[in-house]
């Protein structure tokens, strides 16, 4: 069970959130003008990525807030989390980042 | 390959059994490959298999990183069946289910295929309803599938807890009767050995770094581990890492990877007759030819590749089982792990050609593609093979999700397994 750190709460078990799926994924701003394929990749295309990955997650069980995680999915390390709006932090660990693109992950 | 038959085993036990030959060939990569499968779990290896054997391609590689059968085929709990809702996966699952009834056979290796029955249970108005409803569209296309009286279920299963106290009592059950399970590692070194034994060149510890492609855009060859090797064609296989190879190529898939868990309880007698699922408040659960009872949980509620999930959804399963089946409140678990499980948004999966020429990929089998292991490998094969898909694959494509003709089997409540 993953400890995550509410950017409202503070630290608090797995069970108490939700997870959201991956994160910063902007919904079109004039979505007539869209084309099925853009469409297709907005829905249902994920980065999945084997190293560090931007998520979203919501604390249900306390403040019920929306916010979000840098996580590392090789070993569910949680490296960063951080308030909607808020830019995601550049990764800190040097091995990461080598590790991620090496494996053809989008940071 | 030395065939096993009652003559081969009576003269190997003479000799103690100490002269059977290796079961495969451990070569070294050779530079060049009509096609090379990337992922040798048991669908990359039934891929080479029937390209050999149905399709006369013979210069073939499997590329494993690890060693085969090592990801999900080996970390499966075997379930198979057929009974699925669409027409488009009925005819994929019941072509699986067809050649797993002559694998043994047509293998000369004992997968261990026991079509002991698998009962799904209806804990719910909506349960009952949806079952129901697979029933008769199962027949229609032809399978098995039966409707039974939560009295029905008992007689079939005398260890389930029917009419006992419980918050989500068993209302009835769907029974899939020529379902069962088979022995995962067999399939995986049944089929080793058999594509071995036609060319196959099954390369271990061999990891792929990337896809090299020409300026044409066509693939060219893998960058592995072990140097590199030009490839006429590629098809991946790689379940949970199929996002990561794709992404060699530059493809991106509707796909996301989810830890997936089992776990086995100690080896007791024979106690459980048949295979018995339960979505509704999530279990899984049959009993090995060793004596463990082989019990499967959900997956985690996030993307991970760490091969292993948290410790409350596999109590969370357990607290399913004791409920289900009383007698076992004081089993000891064994053993648990997790795979990781690549899971497109429809629940179906992916066996298609792609926008690389020459690139082919068969993925999104999610929490349920062991069952599916024989004919996937030969629809695959074909589509390699012709360069275009076999009828009972050509619905799975990528661009489904684009045109919107998904095929559903998420909203079908036909969940896992
Ligand atoms: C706990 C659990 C229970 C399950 N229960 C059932 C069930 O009851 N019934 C059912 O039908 N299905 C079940 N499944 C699903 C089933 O296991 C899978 O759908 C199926 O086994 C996938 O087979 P595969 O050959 O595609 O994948 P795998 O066996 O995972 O093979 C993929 C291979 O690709 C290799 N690979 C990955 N990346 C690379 C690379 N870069 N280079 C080289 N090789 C690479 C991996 O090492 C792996 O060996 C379960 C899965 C899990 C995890
Ligand atoms: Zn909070």
């Amino acid at each position: 069970m993953l400890l995550i750190k509410c950017p409202f709460c503070g630290p608090r078990p797995e069970l108490e959130f939700s997870y959201g799926g991956q994160a910063h994924i902007a919904r079109p701003k004039d979505p007539a003008s869209l084309d099925d394929e853009s469409w297709a990749e907005y829905l249902y295309i994920r980065s999945n990525p084997k190293g560090l990955h931007a998520e979203r997650w919501r604390h249900i069980h306390g403040c019920a807030r929306f916010f979000n995680v840098q996580r590392n999915t090789a070993s569910d390390a949680i490296v960063a989390t951080y308030k909607i709006g808020e830019e995601p932090p550049k990764p800190v660990d040097p091995g990461l980042e080598e590790w991620s693109s090496r494996s053809g992950a989008a940071l | 390959m030395r065939r096993f038959s009652a003559i081969s085993l009576f003269r190997e036990a003479l000799g103690g059994h100490e002269t059977w030959p290796r079961q495969w060939r451990s070569p070294e990569p050779k530079p060049a490959y009509d096609v090379v499968i990337v992922g040798g779990g048991g669908h990359g290896l039934a891929t080479a298999f029937y390209l050999a054997e149905r399709y006369g391609l013979t210069n073939v590689a499997v590329v494993e990183k690890g060693w085969i059968g090592g990801g999900n085929t080996g970390r499966n709990t075997t379930i198979i069946r057929s009974n699925y809702l669409f027409d488009e996966s009925a005819r994929l699952y019941e072509h699986a289910l067809k050649l797993w009834e002559g694998l043994s056979q047509q293998l000369n290796y004992n997968v261990m295929y026991s079509p002991r029955g698998v009962l799904m249970l209806a804990h719910n108005i909506h349960d009952v309803q949806s079952f129901k409803r697979h029933v008769h569209a199962n027949r229609l296309n032809g399978i098995d599938n039966e409707w039974l009286s939560p009295q029905e279920c008992k007689e079939f299963c005398p260890p389930l807890n029917v009419g006992g106290a419980m918050r989500y009592p068993i209302l009835g059950g769907a029974l899939q009767r020529r379902g069962g399970t088979a022995r995962h590692d067999a399939v995986a070194w049944g089929y080793a050995r058999a594509a071995d034994a036609r060319g196959v060149d099954i390369l271990e510890n061999c990891e792929v770094l990337g896809i090299r492609r020409a300026a044409s855009g066509r693939v060219e060859g893998i960058e592995t581990s072990r140097g590199f090797i030009r490839a006429g064609k590629i098809g991946v296989v790689a379940a949970g890492n199929t996002s990561v190879v794709m992404n060699m190529a530059g493809v991106r898939l509707p796909l996301e990877s989810f830890p997936l868990q089992a776990l086995v309880s100690e080896p007791v007698k024979p106690a459980f007759p048949c295979v018995v699922m339960s979505n509704t408040i999530h279990a899984y659960i049959s009993q090995s030819d060793k004596g463990e009872m082989v019990i499967g949980a959900g997956t985690d509620a996030y993307t991970s590749y760490s091969q292993r999930g948290a410790l409350h959804i596999a109590t969370h399963t357990l607290d399913a089982i004791c409920e289900l089946v009383p007698m076992f409140r004081r089993l000891r678990m064994l053993r648990n792990w997790g795979g990781i499980v690549d899971v497109t948004p429809d629940r179906s999966p992916i066996v298609a050609k792609t926008p690389v020429p020459g690139l082919y990929v068969n993925c999104g089998w999610g929490t349920g593609g062991f069952k599916a292991t024989p004919g996937s490998g030969d629809v695959f094969a074909w589509t390699i093979a012709k360069d275009d898909p076999h009828p009972i694959n050509a619905p799975f494509t990528i661009e489904r999700f684009r045109d919107g003709v998904m095929i559903d089997e998420a909203a079908a409540a036909a969940v896992a397994h």
